[in-house]
C-alpha cells in the first residue's frame, strides 16, 4: 500500500474489508484508499461488489471483517448516521428526491431550519441558493420549482448539492450519469470535478469508461468481490480497466508506465 | 452547519442568475409569486403555469361558477342569501371531514373509517351532555375528540408499524366503529337528542349582524397583516419576492371576499321572522382551515407529510420517522372527523343509528379530490377540501331544490365526481403522467 506522494494521509482507507451475506462472499479482503481532493472511480462488472462496498462505507451493511480508517484513525461505521457524522454522504442512483417538493425543500429534507417552531423558509432558501451557486449549478430557473419539473442532470445536481451542504468530506455517487444524455452528463461530470477541486473526496461508481477517464484521478476495479487493481488514473487505460473488470487481470501496459498495481488476493 | 462552509469563491456564471425571473417562456412549474416582479409579469407566469397543467384552484372556481349559473337558471332561489347560507351550513360537515381526509390522502393512503369515527365523536358528545350524564359541553367535546384521536392513533399504529394497507385497516374500522356506535346508541331508543344549546349552536347558531362584521373584520385584519409581513420579509431578505402590488391584490381580495360573505349572511333570510347573521359553523370551518393550513405548510411535521406522500424512501433516508408521522397524520384525520361528527350531530340536534357513515366518508373523499387533492399522495391542501366541499354541497343543494329523486341525485353526483377528476387529470397532463 503506497500513499501518493504529496497527498499525505488518505481521507478514507479500507483494509481487508470482508462482507458476506449468508454463504455468499460479497467482498473479500478489499483494500482501498480515497484521498481528499481527488475523484476515485470505482469500476466493476455487475455483481462485482461495487454497491456492497459503498453501502459498507456508508454504514448500511457494516463489514464482517477488516478495518476502516478515517483521517488516519480507525473507525467503526455501523449505521448510516455514523457515516453521516463522519462527513460521508451518498448519492444513490435513485437520488432519493421527493418530486412534489421544490429544490429548497428537498435539500433541507430532514434538517429543516425553524424559527419559533415554524419553518424558516428565507434562511433555507438563501443557503440553498448559495450552495447551488458555489457548485456553479445555474441552469435551474427558480429554486422554488418542484423537482418533478427538472431534467435528469438538474436532479442529479440537486441531489449532489443536498449531499455537500452538510460539511461533508466524502461524497459517494452511484452511477451518476447512467440515465443522462450527452449535455447532462457533461454537466454532472463538471460538478464532480468542482467537488474535488473544493477539497472533497469523491467516489464515483461508473460503467462508462469515457466518464471514468474524463473525470477520475484514481481508478479502483472490483472483480467478484476482490479489489484487483487500484492506482492513479494515468496507470490505466480503457482496455486495461476492461480487462480487469472482465477477467480480474491484465497483461497490457500503458505507454512506458509499466503495469498497473494489481493486488488481487 | 452554518453558511461558513459554503465557500462563495466559485461564483456561478453571472449571465444567468439562479433565481432570476423567467423570460417569456416561463417554466410552468415555477410559483408565479416567486418568479415575477410586477403584477403583469405575475399574471403572465400564472397563465403559463395554468397552461402547463398547474391550474391550482382555477378548475374548482370555474366549476362553482358553472354550477351556480346552471342551478340559478333552473331555479331562481339558488342564489338567494338564504339558500347560499344553507348551502354552506350543509356543506360544513363535508368540508371538515374532507380536511381530515386530506391528511390520509397526502400520505397516499385513505381513511374509510372517517365517517363512522365522526359518528363516534357525535355520539360520545351527545351521550355526555344528555341530562342523565350532564357534562358541560366543552368537556363532552374534548372527550369526544380525544376518543376520535385515539382511534386514529390505533389505526395509524396498525398501518404504520405492522405495515397493513390503510384500505384494509380502515375498512375494518368502518365496520367496527359502526358497531361500537350502535352499541353506545343501543342502550337508548337508537336516538340521543341533544338539548345542550352550545353544541346545537355549532351548526345552527348565528352571530348578530354586528358581531358578524366584527369577527370578519378581525379575521381579515389578521390575515392581511400576516400576508403583508411575510411578503415584506421576503422582499427585505434579498430573495425573489412577490411584488408589493401582488400582496395588495391578495389582501384586497380577502377583504372583498369577507365583505361579500358578511353581506350575504346579514341579508334577512327569514320568511316569518327576521333571520340574519353569520352561522357559527363558518367560523368553525375557517378555524380548522387556518389551523391545518398552518400545520401542513409551516411546520416540519407538515413538510414530512408531503415528503412521505412524494417519496417515502427519500423521507426515510432523510431521517424522517415514517411510522410516527404516519400515525400522527391518521390521528389528525380522525380528530378532524370527530369535529365533523359533532357538527353533524349539532345540525340534526341528535345522533341516531341512521347515521350514514359510508356516504359521509365517500362524499368527503370526493370533496377532497374535486378540490384538487391527489389520491396518489403528496399533493393537496386543506383549502382544496373546503372548495371541494362547497362544490359537493352546491350540487346536492341545487338538485334538492329541483326536487330530483335520490336515484337521480346519486347518479349525477357520481358523474360530477368523474368529470371533475377527468378535468383535473387532463389539465395536469404532464404531472399526471409523471406519477
Amino acid at each position: 500500500m503506497s500513499v501518493d506522494a504529496g497527498a499525505g494521509q488518505p481521507l478514507l482507507r479500507l483494509e481487508a474489508i470482508d462482507k458476506h451475506f449468508g454463504p455468499v462472499q460479497a467482498l473479500t479482503a478489499v483494500d482501498l484508499e480515497v484521498p481528499a481532493g481527488q475523484v476515485t472511480a470505482l469500476c466493476g462488472d455487475n455483481g462485482a461488489g461495487k454497491s456492497v462496498l459503498i453501502k459498507t462505507i456508508s454504514g448500511i451493511h457494516p463489514p464482517d471483517g477488516g478495518q476502516m480508517y478515517w483521517e488516519g484513525q480507525p473507525v467503526h461505521v455501523r449505521t448510516p448516521k455514523d457515516s453521516a457524522a463522519l462527513g460521508i454522504e451518498t448519492v444513490y442512483q435513485d437520488l432519493a428526491l421527493c418530486d412534489n417538493l421544490d429544490i429548497v425543500e428537498n435539500m433541507f429534507l430532514g434538517r429543516e431550519r425553524t424559527r419559533l417552531r415554524t419553518l424558516n423558509e428565507e434562511d433555507m432558501e438563501r443557503s440553498a441558493r448559495d450552495t447551488l451557486k458555489s457548485l456553479a449549478v445555474t441552469t435551474v430557473r427558480s429554486i422554488r420549482q418542484p423537482v418533478a419539473s427538472l431534467s435528469g442532470g438538474q436532479r442529479q445536481s440537486v441531489a449532489v448539492a443536498k449531499a455537500v451542504m452538510w460539511n461533508s468530506k466524502l461524497v459517494i455517487m452511484d452511477e451518476p450519469t447512467a440515465a443522462l444524455g450527452v449535455a447532462q452528463t457533461a454537466m454532472v461530470l463538471n460538478l464532480v470535478r468542482t467537488l474535488a477541486d473544493r477539497g472533497l473526496a469523491v467516489i464515483v461508481i461508473s460503467h462508462n469508461m469515457n466518464d471514468v477517464f474524463e473525470v477520475a484521478d484514481r481508478v479502483a476495479v472490483l472483480h467478484l468481490g476482490h479489489m484487483v487493481a487500484s492506482g492513479p488514473a494515468n496507470e490505466f487505460d480503457r482496455s486495461i480497466v476492461v480487462d480487469y473488470m472482465t477477467s480480474g487481470r491484465s497483461t497490457r501496459a500503458v505507454g512506458g508506465n509499466g503495469h498497473a498495481a494489481g493486488n488481487g488476493s | 452547519m452554518t453558511d461558513a462552509q459554503l465557500e462563495p469563491e466559485i461564483e456561478g456564471p453571472p449571465e444567468e442568475d439562479l433565481t432570476a425571473a423567467p423570460e417569456e417562456t416561463a417554466v410552468a412549474a415555477v410559483n408565479p409569486a416567486l418568479a415575477a416582479d410586477s403584477l403583469g409579469e405575475y399574471l403572465k407566469v400564472w397563465w403559463a403555469r395554468v397552461r402547463g397543467g398547474e391550474s391550482g384552484v382555477l378548475p374548482v372556481i370555474v366549476g362553482l361558477i358553472l354550477i351556480a349559473v346552471l342551478f340559478q337558471s333552473l331555479n331562481s332561489t339558488f342564489l338567494t342569501a338564504g339558500n347560499l347560507v344553507d348551502l354552506l351550513r350543509q356543506g360544513a360537515v363535508y368540508m371538515l371531514l374532507a380536511m381530515g381526509m386530506v391528511y390520509a390522502l397526502l400520505l397516499g393512503e385513505i381513511d374509510l373509517s372517517a365517517g363512522f369515527v365522526a359518528g363516534i365523536g357525535g355520539t360520545i358528545a351527545a351521550e355526555l351532555v344528555k341530562e342523565s350524564t350532564g357534562w358541560p359541553w366543552w368537556a363532552a367535546c374534548l372527550v369526544a375528540l380525544a376518543a376520535c384521536a385515539a382511534i386514529g392513533v390505533l389505526q395509524g399504529t396498525i398501518i404504520s408499524r405492522l405495515g397493513l394497507p390503510s384500505f384494509v385497516v380502515t375498512l375494518a374500522g368502518f365496520l367496527a366503529w359502526q358497531g361500537v356506535m350502535l352499541f353506545i346508541l343501543g342502550t337508548g331508543e337508537g336516538l340521543v337528542p341533544i338539548s345542550d344549546n352550545t353544541i346545537n349552536n355549532f351548526a345552527n347558531g348565528i352571530l348578530s349582524p354586528a358581531a358578524s362584521w366584527a369577527v370578519m373584520i378581525a379575521i381579515v385584519a389578521v390575515y392581511g397583516v400576516l400576508t403583508w409581513t411575510r411578503d415584506a420579509r421576503r422582499r427585505k431578505s434579498g430573495l425573489v419576492a412577490p411584488p408589493a402590488s401582488l400582496t395588495i391584490v391578495k389582501v384586497v381580495g380577502i377583504v372583498v371576499a369577507g365583505v361579500v360573505v358578511v353581506l350575504i349572511c346579514n341579508t334577512n333570510r327569514g320568511t316569518l321572522t327576521t333571520i340574519k347573521g353569520m352561522p357559527w359553523v363558518i367560523l368553525i370551518v375557517l378555524g380548522v382551515l387556518s389551523l391545518w393550513t398552518f400545520v401542513l405548510a409551516r411546520t416540519r411535521f407538515g413538510r414530512y407529510v408531503y415528503a412521505i406522500g412524494g417519496n417515502p424512501e427519500a423521507a426515510r433516508r432523510a431521517g424522517v420517522n415514517l411510522a410516527r408521522i404516519r400515525t400522527a397524520a391518521f390521528a389528525l384525520c380522525s380528530l378532524t372527523a370527530g369535529i365533523a361528527g359533532i357538527v353533524y350531530a349539532s345540525r340534526l340536534r341528535s345522533v341516531s343509528t341512521n347515521l350514514a357513515g359510508g356516504e359521509l366518508v365517500l362524499y368527503a373523499v370526493a370533496a377532497a379530490v374535486i378540490g384538487g387533492t391527489s389520491l396518489f399522495g403528496g399533493r393537496g391542501r386543506p383549502l382544496d377540501a373546503v372548495l371541494g366541499g362547497i362544490v359537493m354541497a352546491a350540487i346536492s343543494n341545487g338538485m334538492a331544490l329541483q326536487g330530483y329523486s335520490t336515484a337521480t341525485r346519486l347518479v349525477i353526483t357520481g358523474i360530477v365526481l368523474v368529470v371533475a377528476v377527468t378535468i383535473d387529470v387532463v389539465a395536469r397532463g404532464g404531472r399526471a403522467r409523471a406519477r
